[in-house]
């Protein structure tokens, strides 16, 4: 490659970078935790046992040494993982638009606050007298989500939107079971998250899956036709994953409500309207938010997530065992008193220090909130606008919070979704979602959310025009990506051929460890 | 507002090469009658903010202002400052789900060695790369039983797992075909072995019980193992204190299929029960049905060493209503954490904290059995959790230690009405022998009221 285009010789977000400006080189390799590990060497520090030493438990039911733990000292720790970290692409570097996944700012206020010795540190079985605190701080993020999604009640203890789904689902059928006929199916359009069909399964439901339209919105022929009083649910995304917003919304409901259905809506795509529109008014019964997404607690690797799901007045009574109520008097108390609950999807309240940063995040925005959605919608529509006629865009009705498009026009010099986004990393950028939704073949599914400014949106646009010139005139340069990164394209097919997933005692380094 | 980027200038700018005159423009496929603005407070600054929390927090009782002796699912263990402040490394709390292996090793690595820890730790072949929490680890452990043997819809619990757990599953099951049976506890303590074997049958597909058990009580996990492989179910080995595992017997020795449970012990501060980091692990030769996601081995076009996401031909995104789970996510912060904690206590450390917290618990038991009107059902020996009774319904008695800066233990009345006069005491190393003094002694004064004391850290 010339120098031009050799990524490592650039280092403005943007263009390609190689981030070789930096002071010490990116580390490439590090060890496993237990290949750093050396007998002798200690990192931790106990206080002396102060009453006397005791084992009251029967020989055969006392383990060995814990062969293969690791021996090693805190600074060791600390630079191990200070050096993984610095493998990571983070949001705090650049922009990660990894569609359905809102990966926005997150506020370092919320993680003070959710470090607070009264909750990090409290237990969820304390007496009630001696946690109002933390009661009263769950009941406030449930009035907070009642008001903005114009629904009745909402249950926060579901571990992550996957869990709020089966918890919705599982209440509809409860209702439905009560008046006598639990029914059979649950529709679910083709373009939905493929959770949504799990979780139905889940809650003993058969899956119809509904096709989409050309503009990428539900059929509402289609939706009738299906729409029978067999069907216990529509499971709708709002604004669908093609960042589609249904404009017939209001008919939908009317369809699903005359044949006594459900409409339940995945709100994963919430970043887009809240605080601007009501899902409540709109005829929605059921809707999980994903507070890891639109209220910005951090993703964290992969989790933890937080899943609230909100009703209406008649799934109320069905809603997951305990409920947070106010007493008359001001005080704050749990009511396991709920006969026709559906139980529980887990322990204890749910993601507790999920509930601290989201209601920190609401509290900072307030009435302001609509910003956050109106922010979201003109930088999707904004890349939508640099992009379009350089990407294949298969739906042009109206972008939401994201936009997709697909690797057709790159399809025919051999690149694929896979390898554009392979490519961005060398541009400093996290690539798309790729190959989601499943109805755009190739798909690049783009989501900026409001905390990225025009500078790093047009960063991107300009990389992914850049990577769409490559794809013109050297489409080689494309298929190798990444070439920057602390290692190369991984064999992922090959780790499902042969599995290892651990290191085991005894096991060596497979690979030197180089310099350092 | 801080959070948002975008100047005046720039705004106009972007509409302009949107082609539309106003952000209003670009919600026209919400219908009108929809578009309703909330109703909330102004937005508030970061000095409120911290005012208001700092407000709620200050109305809790907490493990760093009280005498501290819950457990029951969630414990107070020694966590490094470390393990908590690399967790505010933006690399690790503001990245995702590593699907893009080249940009996410330092994710995947540690998950990788958080599954070889779990691993050490239990006995097992394999681990997953966390779940939810305990009780829905229990449920996937159960369904993944279900889906190894196929056409049994019998599940046998000992009444030993926590409450919770089996509520969660009773949830799970009930539009799925299958059924729980419960087996009691015998009178000292243990999951009653006879009862066990006696329920586990043809159409069994899985035996689970949990050690220490509910009540703090060490099981032998033979009992499960034995009973389960005499019909051909699978053994699921249930953990909630996962502090025991450097100490105890691991489930992996003693032939379990399954281990699963709640490694909050591990790293995991108590969060008012959330965050907190579920476990599954297996033997290899199930490993194609564990849930969750998979971090493997595998190598880069260079041939040197690099990690990614594995097996996802389980996973829903793929396999939609026939994936093997709904779960999407898991707890990888909380992963990371726990990985750090163990990697630092290791060998040495983990045990030392399971010994303390015996050792500690073994001391308080011996001093409340000598107060009058208190006693310790259960005979059978017990880790660093155990039950007393006393004289009185213990849910009042335990509210009024807790006004006086001691949360004495967590009473059963909540899962069992008719034990009124029991609760759970749970001991760590987090513990000094001043502090259980002063619970065996409160316990003895007038009922259990705390009595004025010179070192008592009350609530402010």
């Amino acid at each position: 490659m010339s120098v031009e285009t050799d990524p490592s010789t650039v280092s403005t977000e943007g263009k390609a970078s190689g981030r070789g400006d930096r002071l010490h080189p990116e580390p490439r390799h590090e060890p496993l935790v237990f290949e750093r590990s050396g007998p002798g060497k200690i990192g931790y520090s106990l206080p002396p046992l102060d009453v006397p030493e005791a084992l009251a438990i029967p020989p055969a039911l006392v383990r060995g040494e814990i062969e293969g733990e690791t021996e090693i000292s805190e600074v060791e720790v600390a630079r191990h993982f200070t050096r993984l970290s610095r493998l990571n692409f983070s949001i705090d570097e650049a922009l990660y638009p990894l569609g359905s996944c809102t990966m926005k700012h997150n506020p370092r206020t919320n993680e003070e606050m959710a470090r607070l010795p009264g909750f990090a540190a409290s237990h969820p079985l304390a007496p009630e007298e001696v946690s109002q605190g933390t009661l009263e701080l769950a009941w406030r993020l449930e009035q907070m989500l009642i008001e903005l999604t114009g629904l009745s009640r909402v249950t926060l203890q579901p571990a992550a939107g996957a869990q709020g789904e089966l918890a919705g689902i599982l209440m509809v059928r409860a209702a439905l079971a009560k008046e006598g006929n639990p029914r059979k199916t649950v529709l679910i359009p083709d373009s939905a998250h493929g959770t949504n069909p799990a979780s139905a399964h889940f809650a003993g439901y058969k899956v119809k899956e509904l096709k989409s339209n050309a503009r990428g919105t539900l059929d509402l022929h289609v939706l009738e036709e299906a729409m029978t009083e067999d069907v216990a649910a529509l499971m709708l995304t709002v604004p669908n994953t093609l960042g589609i917003f249904e404009d017939r919304i209001l008919e939908i409901a009317r369809i699903v409500h005359a044949k006594g259905g459900y409409l339940y809506c995945d709100g994963a795509n919430f970043n887009s309207f809240v605080g601007v529109a009501k899902p409540g008014a709109m005829g929605i019964d059921v809707m999980h938010m994903n507070l890891h997404k639109t209220f910005s607690t951090p993703h964290g690797g992969g989790g933890p997530g937080s899943g609230p799901v909100a009703v209406v007045p008649r799934l109320v009574p069905f809603l997951p065992r305990p409920t947070i109520e106010r007493r008359a008097d001001g005080g704050f108390f749990l009511d396991f008193d709920r006969p026709e609950s559906i139980g529980r999807l887990r322990t204890f309240l749910g993601n507790y220090g999920m509930f601290v940063r989201a209601l920190s995040y609401i509290a900072a925005y307030g009435n302001r909130i609509g910003e956050v959605a109106r922010g979201a919608v003109l930088n999707a529509n904004y890349i939508r606008a640099g992009l379009t006629g350089v990407y294949h865009l298969k739906y042009d009705a109206p972008s939401m919070h994201e936009v997709v498009f697909s690797d057709k026009k790159q399809a025919e010099k051999g690149v694929h979704n896979g390898d554009i986004g392979k490519r961005l990393m060398d541009y400093g950028f996290h690539p798309p979602t790729i190959s989601f939704p499943l109805i755009v073949h190739g798909a690049l599914m783009i989501e900026p959310t409001e905390t990225e400014g025009k500078p790093g949106l047009d960063a991107f646009i300009a990389a992914m025009r850049a990577i769409a010139r490559e794809v013109e005139e050297d489409p080689r340069i494309v298929l190798d990506a990444p070439h920057t990164t602390p290692v190369k394209r991984v064999d992922e097919v090959g780790a499902a051929r042969n599995l290892i997933l651990r290191w085991s005692p005894g096991g060596r380094p497979d690979t030197p460890d180089p310099v350092r | 507002m801080k959070f948002l980027p975008t100047s005046d200038a720039d705004r106009a700018s972007m509409l302009a090469a949107i082609g539309v005159s106003s952000v209003d423009d670009l919600f026209a496929s919400i219908p009108a009658s929809v578009r309703i603005a909330p109703d909330l407070p102004p937005p508030m600054s970061e000095i409120e903010i911290r005012r208001l929390f700092g407000g709620m927090s200050s109305r809790n009782a907490h493990a760093r202002d009280s005498a501290f002796f819950l457990g029951a699912g969630v414990y107070n263990h020694y966590v490094s400052a470390i393990a908590d402040q690399m967790l505010y490394r933006a690399e690790w709390l503001t990245s995702y789900t590593p699907y893009q292996p080249e940009v996410s090793q330092g994710t995947l690595q540690s998950i990788f060695e958080f599954q070889t820890h779990m691993c050490l730790l239990t006995g097992m072949d394999v681990a997953n790369a966390s779940l939810y929490e305990g009780a829905s680890a229990l449920v996937e452990a159960l369904l993944m039983a279900d889906r190894l043997v196929r056409n049994r819809r019998k599940a046998v619990l000992s009444l030993g797992i926590h409450p919770e757990y089996r509520e969660t599953v009773t949830t799970y099951f009930q539009n799925l075909g299958l059924d729980v049976v419960e087996v009691p506890l015998g009178s000292d303590g243990r999951t009653d072995g006879a009862a066990l074997s006696a329920a586990v049958d043809e159409t069994t597909f899985a035996v689970a019980v949990q050690s220490p058990n509910f009540r703090g009580v060490i099981e032998d996990w033979k009992v499960g193992t034995e009973a389960a492989h005499a019909k051909g179910a699978m053994a699921v080995a249930v953990i909630a204190e996962a502090a025991s595992l450097a100490l105890l017997a691991p489930p992996g020795e003693a032939g379990a299929d399954i281990a699963c449970g709640e490694a909050q012990s591990l790293g995991v501060p108590m969060h008012n029960g959330g965050p907190l980091l579920g476990f599954l692990a297996c033997r290899t030769a199930h490993q194609r049905q564990i849930p969750g996601r998979l971090v493997g081995q595998t190598s880069d076009a260079e041939g040197r060493r690099a990690f990614c996401l594995t097996l996802s031909t389980r996973e829903q995104h793929i396999r939609r209503e026939k994936a093997t789970s709904n779960i999407c996510t898991n707890q990888g912060l909380m992963a990371l954490a726990s990985n750090i904690h163990m990697s630092l206590l290791g060998r040495k450390g983990l045990r030392e904290v399971a010994l303390q917290s015996h050792a500690k618990a073994e001391y308080l038991k011996a001093a409340i059995a000598k107060v009058p009107g208190y006693r310790l059902p259960d005979s059978a020996p017990t880790f660093n959790e155990f039950v007393v009774e006393g004289p009185g319904p213990a849910a009042p008695l335990l509210s009024r230690l807790a006004r006086g800066g001691i949360l004495g233990g967590v009473a059963l009345s909540r899962w069992s009405p008719k034990d009124e006069r029991a609760f759970v005491i749970a001991v760590t190393e987090m513990n000094t022998r001043a502090e259980m003094d002063r619970l065996a002694a409160a316990l003895a004064g007038s009922e259990g009221a705390a009595g004025p004391d010179e070192s008592d850290r009350r609530l402010s």
